[in-house]
């Protein structure tokens, strides 16, 4: 179907407790390419992201990123393992007893980068999220929920990651700033043949700026394929989601 | 019939539920926090510090707890004063006030009673500040961002409440024997060179070593379990609550505990 998976889970599952979140993740993620995640609230998209990323350590099986296998690797090796990687949360999480600027440059900073070196990245990543210099003595608090996501976005950007995993990145925005926020995903992705995209979602606007989308349900991958052909498809539970249909196998 | 007995075993079963499930937690708990520990002196021992962020803890947790110091400490030393001269007048041995508030002040009531307040300001902030941080995602955040937690918002926190509880007990020595020195020259209008002859003859550097050393143990108890409470947090704003509220009572227990030990340790060396 595509040339090379930039990420390849295999028999991926997660319990907290008694409950199972992913019974069984099979997915190959296409290299270069942006992959939507899609799923209903409270299916679990976040928590297979989050062991994706390594922020969560699955129960059982693999995740393999450029040929390395993530869930064997330990605390110090995944911190080295995260510089080919970058995560837009949710909410941003920007660190709100942190400037702007400094939450932009951290990681520089904190690498004692020279402080005219880390000022020039900081507003050349601004830029690229479309955001005013004006912003950067401000504080997490002080701007809108759609600058904190730019803002997101640009710190992540400041480490030239190879995977970007966006999630959630348009819910709870009006349609204008959602908008603006899938433009901006769309060019991050098209600013580099590299750069592999993944975004969780529901929201079916993006489905236009993928190039591969899957469906989470029941802890398992249900649907995998073009994100052009998912309005054709006629797998059941891609037809039900995308069509909102309250009859179907996804109760 | 007087005895049920499959009521009592029911009832024996569900307490031996309780004391095992307790138990096992309380071991599960102490494990982590082990694993805790043993993480904080690897990234010590291993990595980098910048003092500039040990400096803004100490700034926010010494600095920012000097004000209550001094008004407990010097409150304890006058209530001490002032119960101890109700004693003494009756035997007679006004004269050594001022050794016994001194004592008391630099070898129990300026390291505890400093640890305990300070936990009570400072450490419930570092919990409360590190547990929004965790169901903020700010720490998951900074985990992407390749930041070592234990290096950033850990060790800094710890290092900080060692090095500022026993400059801010020692504060609180001065101000109670101060307080006391108010009280017995100027309400009770007793002879000041009493006073201070007193504690020149009594009080050793040894005391005022042992008080100092002791604060640094709370100051350790104090940033270690603050710190680990708040990056442990879950739960949301109930859970910060929770954590805040866990923090200071484990960390109180804990001062009062290490004390007792601490003091029977210091008196045999």
């Amino acid at each position: 179907m595509f040339s090379q998976p930039s990420i390849i889970i295999k028999n991926l599952y997660k319990q907290f407790g008694n409950i199972s979140v992913t019974k069984g993740v099979n997915l190959e993620v296409p290299f270069g390419k942006m992959t939507i995640l899609l799923g209903r609230s409270g299916e679990g998209k976040s928590v297979l992201l989050k062991q994706i990323v390594g922020l969560i350590s699955p129960t059982s099986g693999s995740i393999i990123i450029e040929g390395v296998d993530i869930t064997t690797l330990s605390e110090d090796e995944l911190e080295t393992h995260f510089i080919s990687v970058g995560y837009v949360f949710q909410f941003a999480a920007l660190l709100d007893s942190l400037t702007v600027f400094e939450n932009i440059g951290i990681t520089l900073i904190e690498n004692d980068v020279s402080e005219q070196q880390i000022l020039k990245i900081v507003k050349e990543k601004l830029a690229l999220v479309h955001l005013d210099e004006s912003l950067l003595s401000r504080y997490p608090g002080e701007i809108s929920g759609g600058q904190k996501k730019r803002v997101g976005v640009a710190r992540t950007l400041v480490s030239e990651p190879k995977i970007i995993f966006y999630d959630e990145p348009t819910t709870g925005l009006d349609p204008i700033t959602a908008g603006a926020i899938r433009e901006l995903i769309f060019s991050m992705q098209k600013e580099s043949k590299e750069r592999t995209t993944v975004v969780v979602s529901h929201d079916l606007e993006l489905l236009q700026y993928a190039d591969y989308a899957a469906l989470l349900h029941d802890g398992k991958i249900q649907f995998f394929g073009p994100a052009s052909e998912v309005f054709e498809s006629n797998n059941p539970y891609i037809y039900q989601f995308v069509r909102g249909l309250q009859e179907g196998p996804i109760k | 019939m007087f005895f049920d007995r499959e009521y009592f075993v029911k009832k024996t079963e569900t307490l031996a539920a309780i004391v095992g499930h307790t138990t096992i937690s309380f071991i599960e708990h102490l494990g982590v926090f082990g694993l805790f520990l043993a993480n904080c002196m690897h990234v010590l021992l291993t990595k980098k510090l910048k003092i500039e962020k040990i400096i803004e803890q100490v700034n926010s947790i010494g600095v920012g707890s000097l004000g209550i110091i001094i008004l407990t400490g010097s409150f304890a030393g006058m209530v001490f004063a002032l119960q101890s001269y109700i004693g003494f007048q009756r035997v007679g041995g006004e004269q050594y006030i001022g050794a016994v508030v001194a004592l008391g002040m630099i070898r129990e009531l300026g390291p505890v009673l400093t640890a305990l307040m300070t936990i009570g300001r400072a450490g419930s902030a570092i919990a409360a500040e590190l547990g929004s941080m965790q169901i903020t995602e700010q720490i998951d955040a900074l985990k992407t961002l390749r930041i070592n937690i234990f290096q950033y918002l850990v060790i800094p926190r710890i290092l900080a409440s060692a090095i500022s509880l026993p400059l801010l007990a020692l504060f609180s020595m001065i101000c109670g024997i101060l307080g006391g020195y108010f009280i017995c020259v100027h309400i009770l209008s007793l002879n000041p060179q009493d006073y201070t002859t007193s504690i020149k003859t009594y009080v050793e550097l040894s005391d005022i070593m042992g008080g100092v050393i002791k604060s640094m143990f709370f100051g350790f108890i104090l940033g270690c379990v603050s710190t680990y409470k708040g990056i442990f947090t879950h739960g949301g704003a109930r859970g910060v609550g929770i954590s805040t509220t866990q923090a200071v009572v484990i960390s109180s227990i804990s001062t009062l505990a290490a004390n007792y030990m601490l003091t029977k340790i210091l008196e045999n060396l």
